[in-house]
């Protein structure tokens, strides 16, 4: 709201009033579930006991802080958004820098790079679960023993690595999606003009395309954060968050709380924790990329 | 001119009262009755016989079949919160129990004396009640025992004992270990929660001579027993099993063995007769079946288990829900399966006289055994030490869920080699102390 200019106090008012009702829900929308988790995490509410519900104070935080749970999950969440994230933006680039490439059969070639991105998160995951990864049936295993080497347990040895390994794949396809045609929009004639001074695919991809990819990468880092953050399925499909909490991260956690231990206090104290976390990280991306982009012009 | 506006306007509002009134009024003529149950094979034949159900009593059936983890949290949120969704809920002996304590279910003691009340196994029936009511109506039980591949056995030139010990078992699983051709040494749950690895270590543990609590509601996860029993999973597991054992749970086993791929598998004998159809099983003809491994003591050995149709306190139409429950958990519901599909394919182990039919011990030679394990599985003693809960592979209070979860987690980190045994069992340990703290100041 601060952005509307305006020139006389009184269509300020009237515009402002007019504005109140939207606002009014979308503030409810987010204040109420808020308030809540608020509520629930200073309980002592168990489902399972659902009549001895007490209040609890700082306890249901105290649990999760001295609890070594929540700092391997916070640990795995920031691992896991982390490379992702470079995961995605570096191959998303490769391929795109690759689609753009006039070559037979690019058409089709495009489509296949994006289709993974619409296979939904349980499907994939469950494909490369029992298709690809397992070391009885799986393919991997079929190509590593048919070298001579064995089978690779994937979810045991890796598991942190084989859903990273798996979201890269779902995701690299939306880094294309927005990038290739952010790469399409670079004015070819200062690519020529670029070419004629004498500069390399390399110089060309250091000095122009790159720096006309920052901003859609900084949309790609942005939405793809917003939903590692909150990564849940295909966790619960290959490992459960296991073995012991190696590939638990902060959602998962609350689901574990929430809907395998039915600790509705220490669940949404883990929900209040979340929240934290995310506005850090997110702040700390908004900085960073704000800068980069400052640093450009 | 105004006549037929004011006609329109009366008309109008005669419309919308209409839809209010249909909106808040259900004439209750023809009764709904929404179930919710698990996607076993056994519930599925349930809901492609129900048709028969609704001619005979002209009920309209909803169905809404989940697996068996999605249905335990979407219940369990449901009946805890008393919103009334579900008129007939499947549950198993853990909540039936639990919930009956809490008056979240109606007591099923009035189906009718032509029910059959003294039909039902004692030990199924009872793991259903609580204080003597039965809350849940048994619509199968299970045990667990031992399946081996006879000819895997006559080639090595082994015997299977009806009655295997661990230390055998070790043994035979040495020798049949080959995995360059694709037969590991034994299958075992490796997928950790409460209903997977957790009530097979359960078992284990309990054979060991250990137990989960002690009197004062104290865990003892890290006493010697438990240490042994889990370092001798861990070490049998990660040795003479398949690879990535941990992400093996129930399901996975089951393709698995029908697959050829094991040579052994402890585990529910609710899957031998999925194992002898030729259709879905590479092994029907080379399947043996043994009783579960014994280490030092009989107690805790084999788990027990059923699977139950109860009826919340919310429902409304607990009348009709109970003529639901009586005709699939009947006599005659168990007759019309066995001879419309085979009689492999009944749902097993809830009644005495299903083991008197001799169309069905034909069919299944298991059957005598699937029903001694189930009368010899004594969930009131589990364990051989005194211990103030019930249940074999579950401990009967509402903290099990967590514990049980965690123990799984923890363990499935030792079986994949990220911690020691002992550490594992600490952490369980100090998280089950956790989970218990309130029931020890009580």
């Amino acid at each position: 709201m601060t952005g509307i200019v305006s020139t006389k106090p009184a269509r300020h008012l009237h515009r402002r009033s007019l504005l109140a009702p939207s606002v009014a829900a979308l503030f409810l929308w987010m204040v109420v579930p808020l308030a809540m988790t608020l509520w629930f995490s200073a309980e002592r509410y168990s489902l399972l006991n659902p009549g001895k519900t007490t209040f609890a104070g700082w306890k249901n935080y105290l649990d999760l802080v001295t609890h070594r749970a929540l700092w391997v999950a916070m640990g795995n969440t920031l691992f896991m958004v982390g490379l992702v994230l470079a995961i995605t933006l570096v191959f998303g680039t490769l391929f795109s820098l690759l689609l753009d490439q006039d070559f037979p059969g690019r058409n089709i070639c495009r489509l296949l790079v994006i289709a993974p991105f619409f296979v939904m998160p349980t499907v994939s995951a469950l494909i490369w679960k029992n298709m690809l990864m397992n070391p009885v049936f799986g393919l991997f295993a079929w190509i590593t023993r048919s070298l001579g080497f064995g089978a690779i347990e994937f979810f045991s040895r890796m598991p942190l690595l084989s859903i990273v390994l798996i979201m890269g794949w779902e995701w690299t396809p939306f880094a294309v999606l927005i990038l290739l045609p952010a790469l399409q929009s670079l004015n070819p004639e200062q690519v020529e003009a670029a070419r004629l001074d004498g500069a390399g695919p390399i110089a060309l991809f250091r000095h122009i395309e790159l720096p006309h990819l920052l901003r859609p990468m900084a949309v790609v880092a942005m939405i793809e954060m917003i939903f590692f953050l909150s990564l849940f399925a295909e966790i619960y499909v290959t490992t459960g968050g296991g073995p012991g909490l190696a590939s638990t991260n902060l959602a998962y956690l609350i689901f574990r709380d929430a809907l395998l231990g039915f600790d509705v206090g220490r669940a949404s104290a883990g929900g209040v924790v979340a929240i934290v976390l995310a506005n850090i990280v997110s702040l700390f991306l908004m900085r960073a990329v704000g800068r980069n982009l400052e640093d450009l012009r | 001119m105004t006549l037929p506006n004011r006609t329109g306007k009366t008309l109008g509002l005669l419309a919308c009262a209409a839809l209010v009134a249909w909106i808040f009024y259900h004439p209750d003529r023809r009764p709904e009755l929404t179930i919710a149950t698990v996607n076993n094979a056994d519930m599925i034949l349930m809901q492609q016989l129900s048709s028969e159900f609704e001619k005979q009593s002209g009920v309209k059936l909803d169905w809404v079949v989940l697996g068996e983890n999605f249905l335990r949290q979407r219940l369990t949120i449901d009946i805890s919160t008393g919103s009334n969704t579900f008129d007939v809920i499947t549950i198993g002996s853990y909540e039936a129990p639990l919930w009956g304590e809490r008056d979240w279910l109606v007591p099923l003691d009035d189906l009718g004396t032509d029910y059959g009340y003294d039909d039902i196994f004692d030990v199924v029936r009872q793991g259903l009640s609580y204080q003597g009511r039965m809350y849940a109506a048994p619509f199968y039980g299970e045990s667990s025992f031992t399946y081996y591949r006879k000819d895997l056995f006559q080639k090595a030139g082994l015997e299977m004992p009806l009655q295997p010990s661990y230390e055998q078992i070790r043994k035979f699983a040495q020798k049949l270990h080959d995995p360059e051709r694709g037969v590991y040494g034994i299958c075992l749950r490796g997928e950790p929660g409460w209903g997977q690895n957790t009530a097979y270590i359960s078992t284990l543990v309990h054979t060991f001579g250990g137990r989960w609590l002690d009197l004062d509601w104290k865990p003892q996860i890290t006493s010697p027993a438990w240490m042994e029993a889990v370092s001798f999973y861990v070490d049998l597991l990660s040795h003479f099993g398949p690879p990535g054992a941990i992400t093996d749970g129930y399901n996975e086993n089951r393709a698995l063995f029908a697959n050829g791929n094991c040579a052994m598998w402890v585990d529910a004998t609710s899957a031998a007769g999925y194992f002898l159809d030729a259709s879905q099983s590479r092994v029907a003809t080379t399947t043996g079946f043994a009783k579960a491994p014994i280490a030092k003591v009989p107690n805790g050995a084999a788990w027990v288990w059923s699977w139950g149709l109860a009826i919340p306190t919310s429902s409304k139409r607990a009348g009709v829900a109970k003529q639901f429950i009586k005709w699939a958990t009947s006599r005659r519901y168990i007759a019309t399966v066995g001879k419309r599909f085979g009689w492999l394919r009944i749902p097993p182990g809830s009644r005495k006289s299903t083991y008197e039919i001799p169309a069905y011990l034909e069919a299944a030679p298991f059957a005598p055994l699937v029903r001694e394990a189930i009368l010899n599985a004594d969930y009131t003693k589990p364990s051989a030490l005194p211990i103030p809960y019930l249940g074999i592979q579950y401990v009967s209070i509402p903290e099990f869920q967590a514990i049980g979860t965690e123990v799984g987690q923890e363990i499935s980190a030792a079986l994949a080699g990220r911690t020691t045994v002992q550490e594992a069992l600490a952490l369980a340990q100090a998280e089950a102390e956790h989970a218990l703290e309130g029931r020890a100041r009580k």
